[in-house]
């Protein structure tokens, strides 16, 4: 895979404050490729430094072969970008900030037709303050296609957009790679990051914690499965845990709980009866995101 | 070019769109005018060759117009901007940012212009205002007090972080400026002579010197010029170390 974003070793403080701490990744042209992890993470920071928006201490970046910062204007013109706390005029028109922004490129998709693409052609007079959060994340992205980029920067496109705005949102950006686009997703969410990214970079502090398609980082390990037990009273554990496909199993309250993987249920299952017994209730899960950056960092990602 | 030229259509259109604005820079100065000369009459000024008091007065308050827009329009629209982050989605794109810049100088010009020229026409139809000697002169006057003052919003646009406190910094800046420069059609020599010490020290008095004398007697006042001039090179060297796009 070709790289169009090439990241080394980045660092970034603010006074005595360290944003970002020698982050190191690539990303490759087509792929949506997601940063996760907490807010105050460095996430945006590195966003910035990317598009050229901030000055990095130390570290080489390079987006579409070009230096962000020395090669800015020429890499803007090439790249699509929403930024946090970023916005538009109340009163500005949803055609009017589609047709401005179109003025500022070389190269402009026809508005119009992301208008319809992005479900704002009836909101074509809608006032920006009168749209309703999920319209404004729309027309944000519409923005920032309008020059048909060769990739797209998206920082915490979802956060305060209800469950299904969030689902639409997310189906479009899964359209954005259709166009060849390579999606640089930043997010907090690690549900965000499982369902939309090929691979996502975990961050905490500043640093990678993981980087891996969601897939393979779910299955690292041997606890990509769980399975929650109930009416087990007096059940010895230890029987359990001599079963090819456990890997950890103990009592959590009065819940039996079995980590392991593969066809962790059926085994379980036929173990249970062999010994004569039957749980009043199963339960199961899979190891998520989530579970991976506990595993990693030690502590619950905070919102 | 391309740019420039829409985002100074667009600002127009947002500009049209916000009644604050466009009560201060297009009403509020008529209806001083049309208040003003209802409390002091038209008479004609004694010792001045057929002058009478709208002759002196409603070029004075075209410093009303450039003040409210410069100072309270202005860092108002632009500090709001930066707050919301208008300015920082703008950063995201290729437009230099002397574009932005440019297209707010074009559109508060243009609506000054407007303005003025709503208030002269006010002032023509209703009181007989007696036209400038230096039509030309007046015109040009009338852009480079502008100019200067618009550098001044600027400054303040650029350090003060957001609209509210814009509001309240322009206010304070502006309405004591407009009453003690002349803006008011209160003229300074009619000051007490503390007062008027203060009222030299005031950019905006400047603005009322050099277009007064323009409009009645046809002559550049040199000092106003100066000052004018000066005040806008200043400003626009703070701006440009202290202006924030965050």
């Amino acid at each position: 895979m070709e790289p169009v974003v090439e990241v080394v070793d980045l660092r970034k403080r603010y006074g005595k404050v360290v944003a970002v701490d020698g982050i190191s990744f690539t990303v490759g042209r087509g792929e949506i490729f997601g940063i996760v992890g907490p807010n105050g993470a460095g996430k945006s920071t590195t966003v910035e430094c990317l598009a050229g928006l901030r000055e990095k201490e130390s570290g080489t970046v390079s987006v579409l072969g070009l230096d962000p910062l020395k090669e800015g204007r020429k890499l803007r013109e090439r790249i699509g970008v929403q930024l946090q706390e970023a916005a538009l005029p109340d009163d500005i028109k949803v055609w009017e900030a589609l047709d401005l922004y179109a003025s500022f490129y070389r190269r402009s998709a026809d508005w119009k037709i992301l208008l319809e693409q992005w479900g704002l052609a009836p909101k074509r007079d809608t006032r920006f303050e009168n749209l309703s959060g999920g319209q404004k994340q729309r027309l944000f992205i519409a923005l920032a296609l309008v020059n048909e980029p060769e990739i797209v920067f998206l920082d915490e496109i979802t956060t305060g957009l209800d469950p299904q705005a969030r689902r639409l949102t997310w189906d479009l950006v899964r359209k954005i790679r259709t166009r060849g686009a390579a999606v640089l997703l930043v997010t907090h969410s690690m549900e965000e990051a499982e369902k939309l990214c090929d691979r996502v970079a975990i961050i905490d502090e500043g640093r990678v914690v993981a980087l891996d398609s969601p897939e393979a980082l779910v299955r690292e390990g041997d606890l990509e499965a769980s399975v929650r037990l109930q009416g087990l009273d007096g059940f010895d554990v230890a029987a359990l845990r001599t079963l090819d496909n456990v890997s950890r199993a103990g009592w959590e309250g009065d819940e039996l709980v079995v980590y392991g993987h593969g066809p962790l249920l059926a085994r379980v299952i036929v173990d249970l009866d062999h010994r004569g017994f039957t749980p009043s209730g199963v339960s199961v899960g899979r190891r998520t995101l989530e579970d991976v950056f506990v595993e990693k960092t030690g502590h619950l990602i905070r919102d | 070019m391309r740019a420039l030229w829409k985002m100074t259509l667009v600002e127009a259109k947002l500009f049209w769109r916000e009644p604050v604005g466009l009560f201060f820079t297009l009403v509020f100065p008529v209806m001083v005018l049309l208040l003003f000369s209802a409390i002091f009459g038209n008479g004609p000024i004694p010792g001045d060759q057929g002058l009478r008091m709208i002759d002196v007065m409603a070029p004075s308050y075209t410093g009303m117009v450039i003040g409210t827009t410069a100072l309270l329009g202005l860092p108002i629209t632009l500090a709001g901007y930066r707050q919301q982050g208008t300015l920082r989605r703008l950063r995201a794109t290729p437009l230099h940012p002397s574009a932005i810049l440019a297209a707010h100088v074009l559109v508060n010009l243009l609506m000054t212009g407007v303005g003025i020229m709503l208030l002269l026409l006010t002032a023509r139809v209703v009181y007989d205002l007696r036209l400038p000697e230096a039509p030309l002169s007046v015109t040009l006057a009338f852009v480079l007090a502008s100019l200067s003052f618009f550098a001044l919003g600027f400054v303040l646009a650029g350090v003060l972080p957001n609209a509210r406190t814009a509001q309240i910094v322009g206010q304070v800046v502006f309405f004591p400026m407009f009453f003690l420069s002349g803006a008011a059609g209160i003229q300074p020599d009619m000051f007490p002579v503390a007062l008027r010490r203060v009222s030299d020290l005031l950019p905006l008095t400047y603005v009322v010197k050099l277009v007064q004398q323009l409009w009645i007697a046809g002559e550049w006042d040199l000092q106003a010029l100066v000052v004018l001039l000066g005040v806008m090179v200043a400003s626009i060297l703070v701006s440009a170390r202290t202006f924030r796009w965050e």
